[in-house]
């Protein structure tokens, strides 16, 4: 890179909200790190610089880097999102990072998602439901694509956690399933491997702590660094569940 | 076997092998009657605003509600029926939406830090409606009841006395204001939890229905504003005569 380019770049100041639970002397503070910008920075590229050059102790979750994995799930500027999609250049010079909230702080930006998300999945039984025996030996049922495509759209979904940080009810209220839990019911709904019918699904989010507490507030669907149809499933869900009710 | 059945539910097993269905009743029922509030409050400001046409535009209507131009006598019996059944579906209305507000100290401060740090529209919006939401159970009580009451104090002038020489118009300025922002929002998120005229592209249909919301508060502000100087002035000029009713020109008065 030239010298007149990398003058051109960028002094960021990256806030990070630092606070290690297991520690009876740690109190949550803001602590700001100077970085200069690097052409396609993201926020995973950032922070492992930062641990890297400038303080060995913080702490972080990044596996796949690439939005695969949902482990780098923060809150970026106040809004969740994941670090590792997001370039630095789409921010401003100035940039907060602070961990999920809903979920077990381990320390810093890390947060254990995946204890949550098996509660969610345990009570909700993500899980094809079928009493027919499979046979690994014989061919798969053959399924047409459109059905494939319609529940491969929502298996996407990475558990990253940013849809239950991003709504409001969840917030107030530390039992609803949010968006990722509705996500789920709506995709095995219209698998047809799984032989649960809406009266079972009724059992499973057929209450406020359910698809009732959602408000519409959808940040869910504002957030969602997949951008899955949170918005639609959740309505889907929600008539199918009403229409139960009614019976 | 009714005490056993509630000594069942007293323990809370009621639910343990087949959910209640009241969840999903109270879910619809609090958007059915959000929805009727709504619509009703649509057609009021239609009603209402009737003044800025003139006072025999708005005499001609309420005479229209009172059944005069059906049965060629005034029933002001019947707006109070009308009002019974709105009064009714508010109070429903209330006790559903209850359910959703921030329940303690806890869930309020944890939603309002959220908020702020979210800066998310659809979000603060909501807040906007528990605020309005609870201005409204007084508010609204108050203008129900009062209408509920006195059925025959609508007209022209009554109405204007009212709002003037009654010293109603502090209240029916935040009422308005409540009214419009609550029902704007509830109706547009309406539209998004039940997945009405989502189409082929639900993002851009949103964009649109926020659009479409806010324009319709405004343009519901500025009638209901409008209407209510019109009272305003009326008011003011009919203060030294309150309790005369008006009587259009050339028209004999309408047999009470």
């Amino acid at each position: 890179m030239s010298e007149a380019g990398a003058t051109q770049h960028r002094q960021l100041k990256i806030s990070i909200l630092r606070y290690n639970p297991q520690d009876p002397n740690s109190e949550p503070h803001m602590q700001t790190f100077p970085l200069e910008e690097a052409d396609g920075m993201t926020l995973f590229i950032a922070l492992n610089e930062i641990r890297e050059k400038q303080d060995a102790s913080l702490q972080f979750d990044f596996v796949c880097r690439a939005g695969i994995c949902g482990s780098c799930g923060m809150l970026i500027n106040g809004r969740p999102g994941l670090a590792c999609r997001t370039l630095t250049m789409h921010l401003g010079e100035e940039i907060t990072l602070a961990p999920l909230p809903v979920f077990e702080l381990i320390g810093d930006l890390s947060v254990n998602t995946g204890k949550w998300m098996r509660a969610m999945s345990e009570r909700l039984e993500t899980w094809i439901h079928t009493n027919e025996a499979v046979d690994l030996r014989k061919m798969e049922e053959r399924m047409e694509p459109q059905l494939a495509e319609e529940i491969y759209e929502l298996d996407r979904c990475i558990e990253c956690g940013c849809c239950v940080a991003a709504c409001g009810t969840a917030r107030m209220r530390e039992d609803f399933v949010g968006a990722v839990g509705i996500n789920k019911i709506a995709r095995f709904k219209i698998d047809p491997r799984d032989k649960r019918t809406d009266e079972d699904f009724y059992e499973l989010v057929g209450d406020d702590d359910g698809v009732f507490g959602c408000m519409s507030l959808l940040g869910c669907h504002d957030v969602c660094p997949k951008e899955l149809p949170l918005q639609t499933q959740i309505a889907f869900v929600r008539r199918k569940m009403v229409r139960m009710g009614m019976k | 076997m009714s005490k056993s059945i509630d000594l069942v539910a007293g323990a809370g097993l009621r639910d343990k092998t087949r959910k209640s269905r009241l969840p999903a009743r109270l879910d619809f029922l609090q958007s059915a009657s959000g929805l009727f509030l709504a619509l009703f409050m649509w057609a009021h400001m239609i009603f209402v605003s009737s003044i800025l046409l003139g006072k025999d535009a708005m005499y001609t209507i309420t005479k229209m509600f009172e059944g005069y131009y059906v049965f060629g006598k005034s029933y002001p019996g019947l707006v109070s029926c009308v009002v019974a059944v709105v009064f009714f579906v508010f109070i429903v209305h209330a006790g559903l939406a209850l359910r959703k507000f921030p329940i303690n100290y806890r869930q309020y401060k944890l939603f309002r830090g959220h908020m702020k740090m979210m800066q998310h529209e659809d979000t603060s919006l909501w807040f906007v409606q528990v605020y309005t939401g609870f201005a409204m159970f007084f508010l609204g009580s108050v203008h129900l009841y009062i209408m509920l009451t006195h059925p025959d104090k609508i007209g022209p002038y009554a109405s204007a006395d009212r709002v003037w020489s009654d010293l109603m118009w502090p209240l029916y300025i935040l009422l308005l204001l409540a009214v419009e922002f609550h029902g704007g929002v509830g109706l547009y998120r309406l539209a998004v939890k039940w997945g009405w005229l989502e189409g082929k592209n639900p993002n851009e249909t949103r964009k649109k229905l926020k659009k479409a919301k806010w324009g319709i508060t405004i343009v519901l502000l500025t009638l209901g504003f409008l209407s209510l100087a019109a009272y305003i002035k009326i008011g003011i000029a009919h203060s030294d005569q309150v309790g005369e009713r008006y009587t259009p020109a050339g028209v004999e008065q309408p047999h009470q």
